[in-house]
């Protein structure tokens, strides 16, 4: 996986909102990672922390008072410089696959699923003609697992969890290199939490036409389904990537080595159940240095100066030893 | 203090979505309902709040049956129960300020003497800070929404709190952040919990006990 070149390459990239009253949000701040064929780098982090707005960035889908710096290349084309008729006619779709936070809203609530198949086989594929559509769409849905049957119902008949298999499906038609899948298992249940995921992973791991298999990035608050399918682990907090870790070590031992990142996973009922204390800082009010310091049991005066870079954005990281004590 | 016995309910008739289910609350007790997705679960927790009349069964409040429904019913049976429900944004007026929002049920109740100080009390129990308490819906984070529902639903101090899917769109700090603002509230009050939810490790870990949907037909 070292070998291959990264499908998505970010590099310092932020993005500031300009408010009325010259009020300026830091939603993202030198975001810094990659991803490769075959992988999944999941990006965790309280809601509100801007891994959406990151989102939103990569497809080029911010509004209009957003800012943006650093570079995100996928291949060649750096996407946040790319023009609108390029991230239109060459990016969504066709190099990035969005599976959306609620299939619901996502799909068209007076066409069937077929027809919307259809007509994303039509304009992202070579596919031409009736039979040929039909056909390609049925693939289409069968790869993302969606029963043949319910090819012909309209969105409100689905339940949800069929609902983000028709999502995923249309997704997939354009064979994206990359998949971005924005909090997909929100308000699931354990069970299709626990199924969306497996076929987000399975999409990953299938090697497809290129030989080399997709890449994902999935973007949740949801930390099980993130321990169930990811590579690796990018936290984020208060806008900023604080730490960038191996899932297994994340998740398992050694675990965590930021203080908020430990926070989280802490806060989950089969581990303490303890919340952290205090709330996330205003994105538009950001103190000096640490953002995370006001809530953290290790901060000292240094945390009032910015954080080293690296993988760990702390100036007091949890280390191997005392995390065995 | 809260009792359902065969209550069948549902919404368009010969097709109830919840038959013939019974399930008893204990006076201080917390019990945690697990069942799946559409299961009929959010249903059967809008009728022991006395949000949603049944088409059959009795419910027993203290001993005493409910004849009537929402706004129908008495206001002290009424003002018995919290409830906090799943999507906070839904459940939120968007045009109300946090305190407004919060205070609610006093003024709608005839107590908006009250109001200043039972703000005062609640706003750092669910974990609010002042700032945030003029703002209205649209300019807080989702789980700082949830904080506010839940004080609201605290605001007449319910003597059972019925919880539906309170944490499932929340993150897990905010979420084992309310779960300590319920428990410190019952620890106070005494009061009873019935928290409705799919995620079993949640609820067994929040609730004296859990039941499963399917026993309880």
């Amino acid at each position: 996986m070292d070998s291959m070149p990264p499908v998505l390459s970010v590099r310092g990239l932020s993005v500031r909102f300009l408010m009325p009253g010259g009020r300026r949000v830091a939603a993202v701040t030198d975001a810094r990672f990659d991803v490769a064929p075959g992988e999944c780098l999941a990006l965790i982090g309280e809601s509100g922390c801007g891994k959406s707005v990151l989102a939103s960035a990569l497809l080029g889908l911010l509004p209009g008072n957003a800012q943006t710096a650093g570079s995100a290349l996928l291949g060649d084309l750096d996407l946040l410089t790319a023009g609108e008729r390029t991230l239109a006619r060459t990016v969504r779709g066709r190099l990035i696959g969005l599976v959306p936070q609620s299939p619901a809203a996502h799909l068209t609530p007076v066409r069937t699923v077929r027809s919307q198949l259809e007509e994303t086989v039509a304009t992202l594929t070579t596919t031409r003609g009736r039979a040929a559509l039909r056909a390609a769409a049925e693939a289409a849905a069968e790869r993302a697992a969606f029963p043949a049957d319910h090819l012909d119902r309209h969105p409100h008949q689905l339940s949800g969890g069929l609902a983000q298999r028709a999502a995923t499906a249309l997704a997939l038609v354009g064979d994206a290199p990359l998949l971005l899948a924005d909090e997909p298992t929100t308000g699931l249940d354990r069970d299709l939490v626990d199924r969306t995921a497996d076929e987000l992973r399975r999409h990953v791991d299938d090697p497809g036409e290129g030989g080399r298999g997709r890449a994902l990035l999935m973007i949740t608050h949801d930390l099980a389904a993130a321990e169930r399918i990811a590579d690796r682990v990018a936290v984020m907090y208060a806008g900023r990537i604080v730490e960038l870790a191996d899932a297994a070590a994340f998740f398992g031992s050694p675990g965590p080595r930021h203080p908020y990142s430990r926070g989280l996973l802490q806060a989950l009922p089969d581990r303490a159940f303890t919340p952290i204390p205090g709330m996330p800082p205003e994105l538009g009010d950001l103190p000096a240095g640490c953002a995370f310091a006001a809530r953290c049991d290790r901060a000292t005066d240094t945390c009032a100066t910015e954080p080293p870079p690296g993988t760990v954005a702390c100036h007091h990281p949890h280390v191997p030893e005392d995390v065995r004590a | 203090m809260l009792e359902l016995r065969s209550i069948t309910a549902g919404y368009a008739r010969n097709a109830p979505v919840v038959r013939d289910v019974s399930l008893t609350v204990a006076s201080g007790e917390s019990v945690g309902l697990l069942g799946p997705s559409g299961c009929g679960k959010s249903t059967l927790a809008r009728v022991a709040a006395l949000l949603h009349r049944p088409d059959s069964g009795t419910l027993l409040l203290d001993g005493e049956p409910v004849r009537r429904w929402r706004h129908r019913a008495p206001r002290e049976k009424r003002t018995a129960f919290g409830v906090v429900f799943q999507q906070a944004r839904l459940s939120a007026d968007p045009r109300l300020a946090l305190t407004d929002l919060i205070a609610e049920p006093l003024r709608a109740t005839g107590r908006g003497a009250e109001v200043p100080g039972r703000i005062a009390e609640l706003a750092p129990t669910v974990g609010l800070t002042p700032d945030l308490l003029t703002r209205r819906p649209h300019e807080v984070s989702d789980g700082q929404l949830q904080r506010a529902c839940l004080a609201r639903a605290l605001a007449l101090r319910p003597r059972l709190l019925v919880c539906d899917e309170m944490t499932a769109m929340l993150d897990a700090s905010t979420a084992a952040a309310l779960v300590a603002a319920v428990e410190d509230y019952r620890a106070a009050t005494g009061a009873a919990l019935l928290a409705v939810g799919h995620d079993r490790a949640l609820l067994g870990r929040w609730c004296d006990r859990t039941v499963q949907w399917d026993s309880l037909a």
